[in-house]
């Protein structure tokens, strides 16, 4: 019977399901061998703002006990991990052998299998594309049962690459990694005072960084509204560190300060709290060229606080992430004008420009603009989301489903023209629905 | 599925034809269309309710149910459910009755105690164990503030929605662990058919006003409401008065 209520890190949907830990194959095929009528779905660490790691009803796998490293080949950087491997495991694994994991999205506490059924992205993604780009292989336990060994030669690896965990269930991985000399970014940031001129400054020279986005001010108005900063990088080389640090140039430097307790009441985040951060976060750096940071610093800087999901308050919040073609970069400022218009807040906006997308066909990138917004879940926020998917989807653009969490099935049909396509493939190996989640029933993803 | 601002996809609503009910119905509506069910006799007034939703862009199914049929409840809600999961469901039918005529006729009496208790619990026990299955949904029980006080006008209908009250105020217990949530909702004198002729009393409403409240309850999970909202204070207060003043109110 169902037993434990589950929500994504929005906090915002949680239903009751059937927890099965899963730690070795046997677990597994125990496991789906048992299914009920609500079916299966993997989950990892939870870190999919919406429900797809939900199964209201149903079955849910816990896959973060099949957590092996089986092997770091150093010279060729290819690495064979369990699905239930975290990326921070992974790179404090990795970096001492100069390896590093060339896709990281906003937070490592993602695993394997999380990262191949979102395809995630980072800020490397003009230069590096997504995580199904560096998956070499990859193992699927289907409905049935079996195993299959898959690469990029096969259409379903490409169906579980971006599929959300519904093709069945990935339990390991070969992926290929980067050689870095150092853990450690040289840092080059921007204080840009317009919206319009940190997009020009974006397109411009976007292909001399590794890394680059962008964040800005989505709650002051007038002069200052879309100031923001851009931030690029590059891996910093041995000769680039100070000497304090060349002597342990591959440390992994992370901290985590502190772990946001469960108390905040709701509202605290308003138009106040909102320009103080944004106040804040835009003084904090100032233009500034060739400064080493780290792990933290540059990438996560969220990841100081454990469980900073837990600031929105009792009734959750959402991250509205879309993607649009590059010609439709009008769309973000559009948006912002909308949330403006409708009295929401939003102190984390992240904006970046992506690359060439992949084969999958439920991948979320391809080339155009991305941005991100946080927003508490207050009452008027539904229409507000739904008069932006109007805008987005107009514009040729398209959801993120690792973010979704309250679109409608029709909208994903319009931004993901590929899906029947997907359906096609999952279908022929899940042909009695085994795996099914509540994003799933939701988009109607699946039949 | 209910999203994460609220919304749901899928609505039954016990008491297909009810007003308020309907009224619920078309405030989600209006955000998106959705799956409706409606659970009712047949007539020309469900007719007319289905072709209302269909306009606003609902995809609607008609089950036949008869309240005073309990031993067909059990079907009633399976086949309810057997298009999809259901995500709100409204036990919204009731009768007021003649409260002169209904405590004096046993057949009456015992109508209203069958029709607005005996059949809001059999639904209540169905509708929780579906919903324990599917791990998710929400349970709108339509109560009456002239439960929480019995008064001399109107004591027969009052002592069944207090009953009925005081089970779904059970179940919204009882469902907590299982992740279903239930809203008991109060509403004092509605503008309806159902009152149609009868001279309001103070702080009355109308369906659309009791929609609105029920949707806001839906989707912050709150779990017990009334409507209109200042009606809580005035029935907290009613509570109290002694007997020898409250049999002089004008209530």
């Amino acid at each position: 019977m169902p037993n434990t209520s589950l929500w994504g890190w929005g906090r915002t949907a949680p239903t009751l399901a059937n927890v099965v830990p899963v730690r070795s194959a046997a677990d597994l095929t125990a496991a789906l061998a048992a299914a009920g009528p609500r079916g299966v779905i993997a989950r990892g660490l939870g870190r999919s703002y919406g429900d797809p790691a939900q199964n209201a009803g149903g079955t849910v796998l816990d896959m973060t006990g099949l957590n092996r490293i089986h092997s770091v080949d150093a010279d060729s950087g290819r690495v064979v991990v369990d699905a239930g491997v975290s990326l921070d495991t992974l790179m404090r694994a990795a970096l001492p052998f100069g390896l590093w994991l060339p896709v990281l999205p906003g937070t490592r506490q993602v695993t394997i299998g999380g990262a191949i059924g979102a395809d995630i992205h980072g800020k490397a993604h003009h230069v590096v594309g997504s995580f199904g780009n560096h998956v070499e292989s990859l193992e699927l336990v289907t409905a049935d049962g079996r195993a299959h060994t898959l690469t990029p030669a096969d259409d379903l690896f490409w169906a579980t690459v971006g599929g959300m965990g519904l093709t069945g269930v990935v339990v390991r991985a070969t992926l290929v990694l980067h050689h870095v000399e150092t853990a450690y970014f040289t840092v080059d940031t921007e204080q840009i005072g317009s919206l319009d001129e940190l997009m020009a400054a974006q397109s411009v020279d976007d292909d001399k960084y590794a890394e680059t986005v962008s964040w800005f001010d989505a709650v002051s108005t007038g002069a200052r509204f879309g100031r923001g900063l851009l931030m690029r990088a590059n891996h910093a080389t041995l000769d680039e560190l100070p000497p304090k640090l060349r002597r342990d140039p591959l440390r992994f430097d992370a901290p985590q300060l502190l772990t946001v307790p469960d108390v905040f009441p709701p509202g605290l985040l308003n138009k106040l709290t909102g320009r103080l951060f944004s106040e804040l976060w835009y003084r904090k750096s100032p233009t500034r060229h060739g400064a080493i940071q780290n792990i933290t610093q540059f990438l996560h800087p969220l990841d100081i606080l454990g469980e900073w999901n837990r600031g929105y308050g009792p009734r959750g919040f959402l991250q509205y992430q879309f993607v649009v073609p590059l010609e439709r970069g009008d769309v973000v400022r559009g948006v912002l004008e909308r949330m403006h218009a409708h009295g929401q807040v939003s102190a984390l906006n992240v904006l970046k420009r992506f690359g060439e997308g992949n084969r999958a066909p439920l991948s979320f990138p391809r080339p155009g603009w991305t941005l991100c917004v946080d927003i508490p879940v207050n009452d008027g926020l539904g229409a507000l989301c739904d008069e932006l998917d109007q805008l987005v989807l107009d514009a040729g653009g398209r959801h993120y489903l690792a973010k979704e969490s309250r679109t409608t099935p029709e909208a994903i049909r319009r931004g993901y023209p590929r899906l029947d396509e997907w359906r096609k493939v999952r279908d022929a190996a899940d042909p009695t629905g085994v795996f099914t989640s509540d994003m799933s029933r939701r988009l109607e993803l699946t039949h | 599925m209910i999203d994460a601002v609220g919304n749901p996809q899928s609505v039954l609503v016990l008491g297909g034809t009810s007003e308020i009910g309907l009224a619920v119905v078309e405030a989600f509506a209006s955000d998106r269309p959705l799956r409706v069910v409606l659970a009712a006799r047949r007539s020309d007034r469900l007719d007319a309710a289905q072709a209302r939703l269909e306009k606003l862009g609902c995809a609607v199914e008609t089950v036949e149910f008869d309240a005073a049929a309990p031993e067909t409840h059990t079907e009633v809600v399976r086949a309810a459910f057997a298009g999809g999961d259901i995500d709100v469901a409204l036990v919204a039918f009731g009768l007021l009755g003649d409260n002169e005529v209904a405590w004096t006729d046993v057949d009456a009496a015992v109508q209203l105690a069958q029709v607005n208790y005996t059949a809001a619990v059999s639904v209540g026990v169905a509708l929780g164990k579906r919903m324990t299955e599917q791990g998710h949904g929400s349970i709108v029980a339509l109560s009456s503030v002239a439960g929480e006080r019995a008064r001399r006008s109107n004591f027969v209908y009052g002592s069944t929605k207090a009953g009925m009250d005081a089970f779904y105020s059970g179940l919204t217990e009882a469902l907590r662990p299982a992740g279903v949530h239930v809203t008991v909702v109060r509403p004092g004198f509605v503008h309806t058919r159902m009152t149609e002729g009868l001279s309001p009393a103070p702080l009355s409403t109308t369906p659309e006003a009791v929609a609105a409240i029920v949707v806001d309850a839906v989707r912050n999970r709150r779990e017990l409401v009334w409507a209109p909202g200042p009606l809580r204070y005035v029935m907290s207060a009613l509570r109290h008065v002694p007997r020898p003043l409250f049999r002089r109110l004008p209530v």
